[in-house]
């Protein structure tokens, strides 16, 4: 006989997970019993939210679903956030909740929540577990859900009597049956090649690549058909690091917080050819004026976001490896013409930032460009949301590395948790955090669990005492009235960072933050920099 | 823009909320939805009516195939379908004008399914026009209550909405 918790142990163990990120509670302890005896290491984080963005930072670096696990009620609604970051940017996690006996379900007893109900909108898929026997074929369902066509989060609700009940004996299906559920990833081969026919036929195309080139790991490829036909390629927040940032190709980040050069081929382009991107707002301002101005081949694994936000004239269905594989072998020795190659060239040289420095404080631009070059290249910056992330952006010299950061949802305190994840992923690269003193704010607990876990994670906060992207907005938008914006001069958060044994300064130049860059990256020990930063330091130029 | 989409789901707990969520969360009102098990009894079919423009409806297409217990979307074609609905109208009847109503029950080939001292309630399964204009020859005698199903559709001649 085996219990529903040694199942959900086994089943994991099946599908190969070695790590899982979570904090117990009753109704989930029938599992962390079983866990006490297994090798899958549990990272206890201290906030659930947290376990749910390290999974994502798990999987974005391990290239496999992340797991997190909170308990009934108000463990499982603080995993919330993270299931729905996940979920906007398409990212594979598994989340285990506890839920109370299947008998008390719905009789709103001590920490019950309707978890399943309350995902509904950001999960790909939820269970709630109603047999002991369902949780083998529900385990594997949803790795395969969340892994297959556009990765994103599955839920899995176990109430406790499930754990707990005996059953004979445990085997894992080999295969998932599901005849709803089948991801067109070939790529319509005559949508292909009526694709490169529009491509040949272009004066000045563009390549815009997003998070699904990455997911699919298919970054080499893209790289290789951009260096085939010499097709300029722009990123969006997701999709930073498919082109090494140095590459002559690459012309940065789109969008309104993007590269001027990068907008200004976006505007100048007859073709532009999106990979694995959805193009929401923050990408693309004016969808109706791209699409008035350019042709459009849109590639995607989701046909629901294929003329969803922009009007599309090619639309392709598929993985981006084997769309992309596919251009490769049928667009011939097509190469773009000298005259847009020529002109590419001149908007990367003369759209160039020129950045301004405050005397007195660290100017973060200039130094997240020295930081890549500080770092191994093969390097993980994650980076927070508001002005912090807006700078690493642009500035950020990818080379063979990544740039972690949700450029979907946007939720602030993603970079710590996600830095855990990645590194506990990968436990060789250089994981360095990016933060402002805001977003550090909303996820510094979890000092302890990188203290804790003894994790080579360096953390640098730019500090300015506001909440610089808003206040941007505030300045721009709202007759520069600062309503909520100001941060005060508490926490110190150097001697804060001390008080959780990690070893931390504070510096107000760009010399001092590289002094002690070039000393931390040596240590095998966490750090915080605290860089003192000019409040009206803009996002861009 | 009125559409009509027959959905083939599986037959499980909670199918239903996913789907009217989804219209919801978008801001769609669903006119007319009709739930019921298909010959295959792991499979469900439900038929929606909906207002909205091509976009809308090519949005809500592709969303509703992106949930997974989500097995089949077809949106069936104007005039080429069959549709109906079933209502259940109690109709205030003096016994003076017990004659005049039955006359129009008979006349619109409604069913009488229960007569009383003073009120007829009739059964009536036909197109959602057909009820309309059978309410309007009876609001004279006073209407006490309606009852309708959702409308079911199903496509004429040899197309078919199956797994």
């Amino acid at each position: 006989m085996i219990s529903g918790a040694d199942i959900m142990v086994k089943c994991l163990q099946a599908e190969g997970v070695d790590t899982v990120f979570g904090y117990p509670g009753a109704t989930i302890c029938p599992f962390y019993d079983a866990l006490y005896d297994s090798d899958i290491k549990h990272i206890l984080v201290r906030q659930e939210q947290n376990a749910a963005h390290a999974a994502s930072g798990y999987a974005r670096a391990r290239m496999r679903p992340g797991v997190c696990v909170a308990t009934s009620g108000p463990g499982a609604t603080n995993l919330i956030t993270g299931i729905a970051t996940a979920y906007t940017d398409s990212i594979p996690i598994i989340a285990i909740t506890g839920q109370v006996r299947s008998d008390l379900l719905g009789r709103d007893v001590f920490q019950e929540a309707d978890i399943t109900g309350a995902c509904e909108p950001f999960t790909k898929h939820s269970y709630l577990v109603s047999k002991t026997e369902d949780l083998p074929r529900v385990f594997k369902e949803a790795f395969h859900i969340a892994t297959t066509g556009r990765p994103g989060p599955v839920l899995i609700d176990i109430p406790m009597d499930i754990q707990t009940n005996k059953i004979e004996n445990f085997e894992y299906p080999e295969k998932v049956n599901l005849r709803s559920y089948k991801p067109n990833t070939k790529g319509h081969t005559v949508q292909v090649k009526r694709a490169i026919e529009l491509i040949k036929k272009a004066k000045r195309p563009i390549i815009v690549s997003g998070g699904g080139v990455l997911s699919s790991g298919a970054k080499l490829k893209l790289q290789k058909f951009a260096d085939m036909t010499r097709i300029p390629v722009l990123s969006t927040m997701m999709g930073i690091g498919v082109m090494p940032s140095e590459h002559p190709l690459y012309l940065g980040m789109l969008g309104t917080h993007g590269r001027r050069c990068a907008n200004k081929a976006l505007h100048l382009t007859d073709l532009a050819i999106v990979c694995g991107a959805r193009l929401g707002d923050r990408a693309i301002a004016a969808p109706d004026q791209m699409s008035e101005r350019t042709k459009i081949i849109h590639i995607d694994i989701d046909p629901a976001e294929i003329g969803k936000n922009v009007k599309v004239d090619i639309p392709i269905v598929g993985d981006m490896n084997n769309v992309l594989k596919n251009m490769i072998e049928n667009v011939g020795d097509f190469r773009i013409n000298d005259e847009w190659d020529a002109q590419v060239k001149d908007l990367k040289a003369h759209y160039q930032s020129k950045i301004s420095t405050f005397e007195g404080f660290v100017e973060p631009r200039t130094l997240i460009g020295k930081l890549s070059s500080m770092l191994k290249s093969k390097a993980i910056l994650c980076a927070d949301v508001g002005q912090n992330q807006i700078w690493c952006a642009n500035n950020f010299r990818i080379r063979e590395g990544r740039f972690f950061t949700t450029g979907g949802m946007g939720t602030m305190g993603y970079s710590i948790p996600a830095a855990i994840g990645a590194k506990l992923g990968l436990k060789k690269r250089d994981v360095v955090v990016v933060c402002g003193d805001g977003s550090f704010q909303m996820s510094l607990n979890e000092l302890s669990t990188i203290v804790q876990n003894n994790l080579n994670i360096k953390i640098i906060v730019m500090r300015n005492y506001r909440l610089g992207m808003v206040r941007e907005l505030q300045d721009n938008y709202y007759n520069g009235r600062h309503s909520a914006t100001v941060l005060n001069d508490a926490p110190d958060i150097v001697a804060l960072a001390k008080a959780y044994g990690i070893d931390s300064v504070e510096v107000s130049s760009n010399e001092d933050a590289e002094k002690y860059i070039g000393k931390i990256v040596e240590s095998d020990k966490p750090f915080v920099l605290v860089c003192r930063v000019h409040p009206d330091t803009p996002s861009i130029l | 823009m009125k559409y009509t989409l027959s959905i083939l789901v599986e037959n499980q707990a909670g199918v239903l909320s996913k789907i009217s969520g989804l219209f919801s969360r978008r801001g769609f009102n669903i006119d007319s939805l009709a739930v019921g098990v298909t010959n295959d009894p792991t499979v469900s079919r439900i038929t929606i009516v909906a207002n909205g423009d091509e976009y809308v409806v090519e949005q809500l297409e592709k969303q509703l195939n992106k949930l997974i217990p989500v097995i089949k979307v077809k949106r069936l074609i104007e005039g080429e379908f069959i549709s109906r609905e079933l209502s259940l109208i109690k109709v205030h009847c003096a016994a003076a004008k017990r004659f005049e109503i039955l006359k129009i029950a008979d006349l619109m080939h409604a069913k009488v399914v229960d007569v009383a001292v003073d009120t007829v309630t009739l059964e009536y399964c036909e197109t959602v026009e057909k009820i309309n204009t059978l309410k309007d020859l009876l609001k004279p005698y006073g209407i006490r209550e309606i009852v309708s199903t959702g409308t079911v559709a199903i496509d004429k001649g040899k197309a078919e909405v199956t797994v």
